[in-house]
């Protein structure tokens, strides 16, 4: 505010409310994109507590609108009166649940390690394969996240098929893996551009051998990068839908897989539909919260040169 | 990144022992040597020429496996330092080769056949059969008509991730909490918010949404009955769920411009707007650039919410590629077809993309 030092006093105040009307503005803009967000959220959580009438009424606030109760939670096995008897809804949702939780965790732990390692060697030696050297190498494995899934889903089945790979956690894992790998790449790459060579070049004066110089450190240097990373390809691989509907029937299939599969059935009962949603979307919202940090590092990451 | 010399120097010792190259050679030759003739038994088994027992193609997958561990320790001891090296990138070349390569090559097997998985014949070649099914199928150019109406839906996502990002920008309070929340939409799968929105949210009698359309007086509101309706429906959804990520990318451009340049513009006089638009915006382009060729490959991807709210209806009107894809891969379980599809589809990307990324690469040239 340089400039207003030079206006009197009626000009002042015409300033002071624009600044007013600035923040009104800022504020409600900002209030209201958060309600587009949170509101479906907020509607899925609270309609996991209604009961028949109170959805057909389209009721919204729950102790002011409707009583809540554990209706569709208990149709999960999850409400407090069931969660101590047993239930095969809750057994079969745990299975999609553990099914999820592996999947995603391996899928990302061996992108991280594959595309670190990978992104490590191509930002400090120069490599030849064949005609591919470094630039060529970097967009052979970046250019991978141009192929939509759907030119790999046929030939996949087709190839897991024989390989009795079909409706396994194995087979899933792998697919994610190469899904996001070049993402975790993309990542790293960045990573380990901003981290000088002195560091190892120290390091292997001392007698570190490069493996050596690089476990013990560049890797904790590079650390919160590959946090990002992992949590980014936690996000993706959790909610992948396409490939898990396509591989997988009975044994491997994952949550997502899971919730679509209710919805056609049976008239859609909303308050299990709501309470799976609910517990599908719980784990990320809290990963969200918590680690939005690396989340955001992760996607800005390339985006600033 | 420099394309000759290292970064890194490392002073090597290249006197390898004989032997131990030797040995090398070896451990590389033997588990090739192990991986063909273990792909040679299965294909013979697979041809009814001898019969061995195979119950699946497994011996060979593991004999490939292990011909890549022996790939890698093999060129540790044949090239000393040099294949250490080479170990960093090896696995994950090796792993996206196999993963990606050698699928796209059977795929095109596959594209120029007429497969059902479901009938006992198994493949049979048919030659042009599906390009000449594919050039008459109506359905397939409608879903990539509307692949162009997705992506050009990008460019309303992009003008309020911009806005989003400026607002997240300015001088506010509780700038975490705003974040947090705006960020949440990208963390949820898009099955869930198909369900939580279009399925529930978008309920015609009790939705609250059809609820809000009532009371501003859209009489009978349907989201789904009308072509153009429906597609902008699944637009906004998907928008919903990826404008954060656009919105961050473009918020982490903003806070790497210096604040100096903001005050140097005031202190020239020029208005909010007139900063804004001479010098926050081509400060922005190349990152916008960025975060739009991104938006565009994931768009490129769009299916899940199609499949699991409309099923591409009404009458193909909201359907994408791979949604179209997988609906007929579902209905007839022919992998001929859909395959062929699909590749037609990667080459009509990756011409595009390669199109669009040489036009954005001039159009930012001059202001380097």
């Amino acid at each position: 505010m340089g400039t207003q030092v030079f206006h009197d006093g009626e000009s002042d105040r015409g300033h002071r409310a624009a600044w007013w009307a600035g923040r009104i503005a800022i504020y409600g803009a900002l209030s209201l994109w958060a309600f587009i967000c949170l509101f479906p959220i907020f509607w899925t959580v609270t309609t996991s507590f209604k009961m028949a009438p109170d959805v057909m009424k389209g009721n919204i606030l729950p102790w002011w609108d409707f009583r809540p109760a554990w209706l569709g939670w208990r149709s999960l096995g999850l409400s407090p009166d069931t969660i101590g008897t047993v239930s095969t809804p809750r057994d079969e949702f745990m299975k999609r649940f553990m099914n999820s939780v592996v999947i995603s965790v391996s899928a990302s732990t061996l992108a991280v390690v594959l595309g670190s390692l990978a992104a490590y060697g191509l930002s400090r030696f120069s490599y030849r394969f064949g005609p591919m050297k470094n630039p060529d190498i970097s967009f052979f494995f970046l250019s991978q996240l141009i192929l939509p899934p759907v030119v790999l889903a046929l030939p996949f089945l087709v190839l897991y098929k024989s390989l009795a790979l079909l409706d396994s956690r194995v087979g899933l894992i792998l697919l994610y893996t190469l899904t996001v790998l070049p993402i975790v790449i993309w990542i790293m790459r960045d990573q380990f551009a901003g981290i000088p060579t002195e560091l190892e070049e120290a390091a292997m004066v001392d007698g570190l051998s490069i493996w050596g110089a690089f476990l013990t450190i560049v890797l904790p240097i590079a650390l919160p990068g590959m946090v990002a990373a992992f949590i980014l390809s936690l996000v993706l691989t959790w909610n992948e839908y396409f490939f898990a509907a396509l591989l997988t029937s009975t044994h491997a299939n994952t949550l997502p897989v899971m919730v679509a599969s209710q919805t056609g059935s049976q008239g859609i009962s909303w308050w299990s539909m709501a309470a799976l949603s609910t517990a599908a979307i719980a784990p990320l919202v809290v990963v969200g919260v918590l680690l939005e940090r690396y989340i955001i590092k992760g996607m800005a990451a390339g985006a600033v040169k | 990144m420099a394309g000759s010399g290292d970064l890194l120097h490392v002073v090597t010792n290249d006197n390898l022992p004989a032997r131990r190259v030797a040995l090398g050679r070896l451990v590389m030759n033997a588990a090739a040597a192990i991986l063909i003739l273990v792909a040679a038994a299965q294909i013979a088994d697979a041809q009814g020429w001898v019969d061995l027992g195979f119950a699946n193609w497994r011996p060979t997958l593991y004999a490939y496996v292990l011909w890549g561990f022996a790939f890698c320790w093999g060129q540790v001891l044949t090239r000393g330092e040099q294949g250490k090296r080479a170990l960093f990138v090896l696995p994950a070349a090796l792993f996206v080769v196999s993963m990606v390569v050698f699928p796209l090559l059977f795929g095109l097997v596959i594209a120029f056949s007429d497969w059902n998985l479901s009938s006992p014949d198994g493949r049979r070649f048919n030659g042009l059969a599906n390009i000449r099914q594919m050039w008459g199928d109506p359905f397939y150019w409608n879903a990539l008509l509307n692949m162009v109406w997705y992506t050009l839906a990008i460019a309303v996502e992009y003008a309020i991730a911009f806005g989003l990002a400026l607002l997240l920008n300015a001088q506010i309070v509780a700038r975490k909490f705003w974040r947090v929340a705006f960020l949440l939409p990208l963390m949820l799968s898009p099955v869930a918010v198909s369900w939580m929105v279009g399925k529930s949210m978008l309920e015609p009698r009790f939705g609250p949404i059809a609820r809000l359309a009532r009371t501003l007086g859209w009489e009978n509101p349907s989201f789904f009955a009308s072509p153009e309706m429906a597609r902008l429906s699944i637009m906004v959804m998907d928008a919903w769920t990826f404008i954060p990520f656009m919105m961050i990318m473009i918020l982490a451009g903003l806070q790497a411009i210096p604040r100096e340049l903001h005050e140097a513009a005031r202190v020239d006089g020029a208005s909010g707007w007139r900063t804004f638009w001479e010098v926050t915006f081509p400060l922005m382009l190349p990152v916008s650039v960025t975060a739009i060729l991104i938006r565009i490959i994931f768009k490129l991807k769009i299916a899940d919410i199609i499949i699991n709210v409309t099923s591409g209806g009404p009458g193909g009107a909201t359907d994408s590629v791979t949604s179209f894809i997988f609906r007929e891969y579902r209905d007839r379980s022919n992998v001929g077809y859909g395959t062929l599809l699909a590749m037609v589809y990667l080459v009509l990307i990756v011409i595009a993309m390669t199109l669009l990324m040489k036009l954005a690469d001039r159009w930012m040239r001059p202001r380097h």
